[in-house]
C-alpha cells in the first residue's frame, strides 16, 4: 500500500467517526436541551394576549408562528420576507437531500429535481440578503456578534458547496450514495474521493454538532415559549401555575 | 420649561403619529439612573441592606435558581437569533437613540453572562461565544438598563418566538435584589405597603377620611347621596383600587362609588389593603406574593363574595396570577379575578344600566383610549374598556393601528419607573404616545391605570399636547343618569 492510499484510508475513518460523532452530538444533544426546556415549569401565566383561551387554539397559534413568522410580518415585512424565504428554501433543499438517503427514492422527492436549483438560488440570495441586513444595518450590526456571522457563514458556505457540487463539478452520485446508505445501514464504506463534496459534508457535520448548542436551537426553542404557547385561561376555576415561592396567607 | 437635562430625549417630529427609528446615540441614557435604595426599606421588605460582599457568587447562583424554575427565562436565554425585528419596537429606544434601550440589546446583558456561567462554549470561550463575566461594569449596566425596561411587553408582540424582555428584567432585577441591589421608589413603595396597606403610605384614618369628604363634596355638588363604605363586613363586593384613585383621580373613585349605587350593589374598601398595584412584580417574586396575599386576606377578613381589581395595569398583571401566587379562590363566587372592566362589560350585557347611560352628556369630549401595557399585552383586556367607552360617550376615535391594542405604546413610566430622578427616560418613553394623541387630536385621553394617570399628564405637557387624561369609568360615571 502507497503512502496516499494509506492516508486516504485513515482520512476515511476519520470521516466515518466523525459522521457518527455529529449525528450523536446532534441527537443527544437536542434531546438534552429540549428535555432541559420541556421538564422547566413556568410559575406564572406569561401567554401575550390577545391570546387563544383553549389549548387547542394555542396550539394553534404555535403552529401559525412556525410556518408563517406572523409576528415577523408585524415587525418588518422585508426581514419576514427575507426569513420566510430562506426557511422555506432551507426545507425544499433538505428534502430534495432525501434522494441520497432513500433507495428507491420515494417519486415525490424526485419530482424536486426540476426545482431544486431555484430553491438553492433562492436560498442563496435569501442568505446573502439576510448577511447584508446585519451589517448594513446599524441597528442590527449592533448587536450582531460572532456567533451570528458564523452561523449564516456556515449556512451560506454549505449552500454553495451544495451547489457547486451539484451543478459545476459533479460528484458521482452513485458513490455518494453508497457513503450515505453505508453509514445509515451501520456498514460505513470510505466516502466519494471528491474534495468539494467533502467540505460539503464536512461543513454538515460542524452543522449538527453546532447547532443544539447555538441559537439555532431556536427551530425546536419555539415550541416552548411560554408567550406563545399558553393558552389564556386565568379565570377558568381551579386554574393555578407551579408556585415558587412560599409566603403563607394570613388571616 | 424642562426642570431636567434634556440630553437623551430625541426632539425630531413624528409622521402620521409614528415615530420613526431615530439615529443610534451610544451611551445616550446611560446617566438616567434610578436612586439606590434605602437600608431601612430593604430591610423591611427582606432585602440584604447593602450589596452583599460575596456578591457575585450569590448572583450566579440566583440566577441559576432562576433558570431551574422559570421555563421563559430558560427558553429566552438560548433561542434569540438577534434578528433586530424589535431593535425599532420600544419607546425607550424610540425615545432616546440609546442602543441599549433595543429590548434585544436589553435581554444580551443577561444572556453574556448567562452564556459565561452557564454554557460550556461561554465558559471556554468566551470572546468567541458573546459571553461576559459579571463584574462591577455589568452590574452597572444592570441596573442602568434594567431599571430603563418598564416591562411592558412591546417587544415580544414583535418577536417571531415570543420573547418577552419582561420575564428577562423581572429575573435580572431578581437576582440584583438577591444581592442587595434595588431602586429607592421601588423598595420604598413596598415598604409601605407593608407599614400603610397602600403605595401612597395614605394611614388608615386617612383613607376613611377621604371617602367621608368625597361623600360630603358629590352630595353638595350633585346632591346625591352616595356611599364610599371602608372596611363593612359582610358587603358584597371588595374593591381593590390603586389607592392614587382616592387622591390623586378622584373622579375615578367617585365613578365606582356612583356605578355600584346606581346598581345597589353593596361595596367596600379595606384599609388593610387599599392598593391594587403590585410593586413587588417590579422586585422579587417573594414581594410580589406578599403584596399581593394582602389582597385576599383582606377579603376573607370581611367575608366578601366577589373581589374587584380597579382601574390599574400593573394590578391587573399581579392579580390574574392571584390563585398561582396566595392558593386557591374558591371561596369567591366566579369568575375570578375578576376585573372592573369586566364588570361593567357583564353589567350592561345584562341589561342592568339599560336606559340609565346619556352618552351626550360627554359630547364635549373626543375620547381616545389608550391601552395599558398590562390589561393589553398580558391581561386580555383589550375589547371591555371599549365596550365601556363606546356605551358611555358618542365621540370615541382610535388613535393610529400601531399604537393602541397589543401594539400599544407604554405611557413611559411603568416597571417601577414613575420617579422624578429619571425623568428624562420618562418623557422619552411617552413621547410616542404623545404623538399619536397629537395625531388623532383627541381631548379626553381615557386609560384604566393609575400609573398611566400619573404619568401622561406630564408627558403631554412636556410634549405640549393639550389633553385631559382621566379613567374610563370617568366617562361612564359622566354619562349615568342618576
Amino acid at each position: 500500500m502507497d503512502t496516499s492510499t494509506a492516508l486516504w484510508l485513515l482520512a476515511s475513518y476519520l470521516i466515518i467517526g466523525l459522521s457518527y460523532f455529529a449525528a450523536l452530538a446532534l441527537v443527544i444533544g437536542l434531546i438534552w436541551r429540549l428535555w432541559g426546556y420541556l421538564r422547566t415549569p413556568m410559575p406564572w401565566p406569561e401567554v401575550t394576549t390577545p391570546a387563544p383561551e383553549t389549548e387547542g387554539g394555542s396550539i394553534a397559534r404555535i403552529i401559525g408562528d412556525v410556518v408563517l413568522f406572523p409576528n415577523l410580518f408585524k415587525a418588518d415585512k422585508l426581514l419576514w420576507a427575507g426569513a420566510w424565504i430562506f426557511h422555506i428554501a432551507l426545507w425544499a433543499i433538505l428534502f430534495r437531500h432525501l434522494r441520497y438517503f432513500t433507495y428507491p427514492v420515494p417519486q415525490t422527492v424526485l419530482y424536486m429535481e426540476t426545482v431544486a436549483l431555484f430553491f438553492g438560488y433562492l436560498f442563496g440570495l435569501a442568505a446573502l440578503y439576510l448577511f447584508w441586513r446585519r451589517l448594513a444595518l446599524p441597528r442590527t450590526l449592533y448587536i450582531s456578534g460572532l456567533p451570528d456571522f458564523f452561523a449564516l457563514g456556515l449556512l451560506a458556505a454549505i449552500a454553495g458547496s451544495g451547489l457547486l457540487v451539484s451543478y459545476w463539478a459533479h460528484a458521482y452520485l452513485v458513490d455518494v450514495k453508497a457513503f450515505m446508505l453505508g453509514l445509515l445501514t451501520l456498514s460505513p464504506v470510505p466516502p466519494p474521493f471528491h474534495p468539494l463534496f467533502l467540505i460539503h459534508f464536512l461543513l454538515v457535520l460542524v452543522l449538527m454538532i453546532y447547532f443544539p448548542f447555538s441559537k439555532l436551537l431556536h427551530a425546536g426553542g419555539i415550541f416552548f415559549s411560554p408567550s406563545r404557547n399558553q393558552p389564556y385561561e386565568i379565570q377558568k376555576p381551579g386554574k393555578r401555575y407551579v408556585n415558587q415561592g412560599n409566603y403563607p396567607i394570613q388571616y | 420649561m424642562a426642570k431636567f437635562d434634556e440630553t437623551p430625549i430625541i426632539k425630531d417630529p413624528a409622521q402620521e403619529g409614528l415615530l420613526l427609528p431615530p439615529d443610534m446615540r451610544e451611551h445616550a441614557s446611560v446617566d438616567v439612573r434610578c436612586w439606590p435604595g434605602k437600608p431601612k426599606d430593604h430591610q423591611a421588605i427582606g432585602l440584604p441592606e447593602a450589596r452583599v460582599p460575596d456578591w457575585q457568587d450569590k448572583a450566579i447562583t440566583k440566577l441559576g435558581e432562576l433558570l431551574e424554575n422559570n421555563k421563559a427565562l430558560r427558553v429566552y436565554m438560548d433561542i434569540c437569533v438577534r434578528c433586530g425585528a424589535c431593535t425599532d419596537k420600544c419607546q425607550y429606544y424610540l425615545g432616546t437613540g440609546d442602543p441599549q434601550n433595543m429590548p434585544v440589546a436589553r435581554a444580551e446583558l443577561l444572556r453574556k453572562v448567562y452564556r459565561r456561567y452557564f454554557t460550556l462554549g461561554g465558559r471556554l470561550f468566551p470572546n468567541l461565544t458573546d459571553a461576559a463575566d459579571l463584574d462591577e461594569e455589568m452590574l452597572e449596566k444592570w441596573y442602568t438598563y434594567f431599571y430603563q425596561c418598564s416591562e411592558c411587553r412591546r417587544c415580544s408582540v414583535f418577536c417571531p418566538y415570543g420573547i418577552d424582555t419582561a420575564e428577562i428584567t423581572m429575573a435580572a432585577r431578581e437576582v440584583m435584589c438577591s444581592i442587595g441591589v434595588a431602586t429607592k421608589y421601588v423598595t420604598e413603595v413596598v415598604a409601605k405597603v407593608y407599614e400603610t396597606g397602600n403605595n401612597l403610605g395614605i394611614p388608615a384614618p386617612a383613607w376613611i377620611d377621604n371617602c367621608e369628604f368625597l361623600e360630603e363634596d358629590v352630595e353638595e355638588e350633585e346632591g346625591l347621596a352616595i356611599r364610599f363604605p371602608v372596611d363593612e363586613k359582610g358587603a358584597e363586593i371588595l374593591l381593590v383600587p390603586p389607592s392614587a384613585d382616592n387622591f390623586a383621580n378622584v373622579d375615578t373613585m367617585i365613578g365606582y362609588g356612583k356605578l355600584f349605587h346606581l346598581l345597589g350593589i353593596s361595596w367596600t374598601t379595606s384599609t388593610y389593603c387599599n392598593e391594587a398595584g403590585n410593586f413587588g412584580l417590579f422586585l422579587n417574586y417573594h414581594n410580589l406574593q406578599k403584596v399581593n396575599a394582602r389582597i385576599l386576606e383582606a377579603a376573607r377578613d370581611l367575608g366578601v363574595k366577589t373581589i374587584i381589581w380597579g382601574e390599574c395595569g400593573h394590578a391587573w398583571r399581579a392579580g390574574i396570577l392571584t390563585p398561582t401566587l396566595n392558593g386557591p379562590m374558591d371561596d369567591f363566587d366566579p369568575p375570578y379575578p375578576y376585573h372592573i372592566s369586566q364588570f361593567i362589560v357583564d353589567m350592561l350585557r345584562k341589561g342592568a344600566l339599560a336606559g340609565k347611560i346619556d352618552k351626550c352628556a360627554n359630547d364635549d369630549l373626543l375620547v381616545t383610549y389608550h391601552d395599558p401595557c398590562n390589561p393589553a399585552r398580558a391581561g386580555q383586556l383589550l375589547e371591555e374598556p371599549r365596550e365601556v367607552i363606546r356605551a358611555s360617550c358618542n365621540r370615541f376615535v382610535e388613535m393610529p393601528a400601531d399604537t393602541i391594542r397589543e401594539k400599544t405604546f407604554c405611557c413611559g413610566a411603568g416597571g417601577g419607573l414613575l420617579t422624578d430622578e429619571v425623568m428624562p427616560i420618562r418623557m422619552a418613553g411617552g413621547k410616542p404616545r404623545a404623538m399619536a394623541v397629537k395625531h388623532v387630536g383627541a381631548n379626553y385621553l381615557a386609560t384604566p391605570c393609575a400609573i398611566c394617570k400619573a404619568q401622561l399628564p406630564e408627558v403631554m405637557h412636556y410634549w405640549d399636547v393639550p389633553v385631559k387624561v382621566g379613567g374610563v369609568i370617568d366617562l361612564l360615571a359622566n354619562a349615568l343618569k342618576m
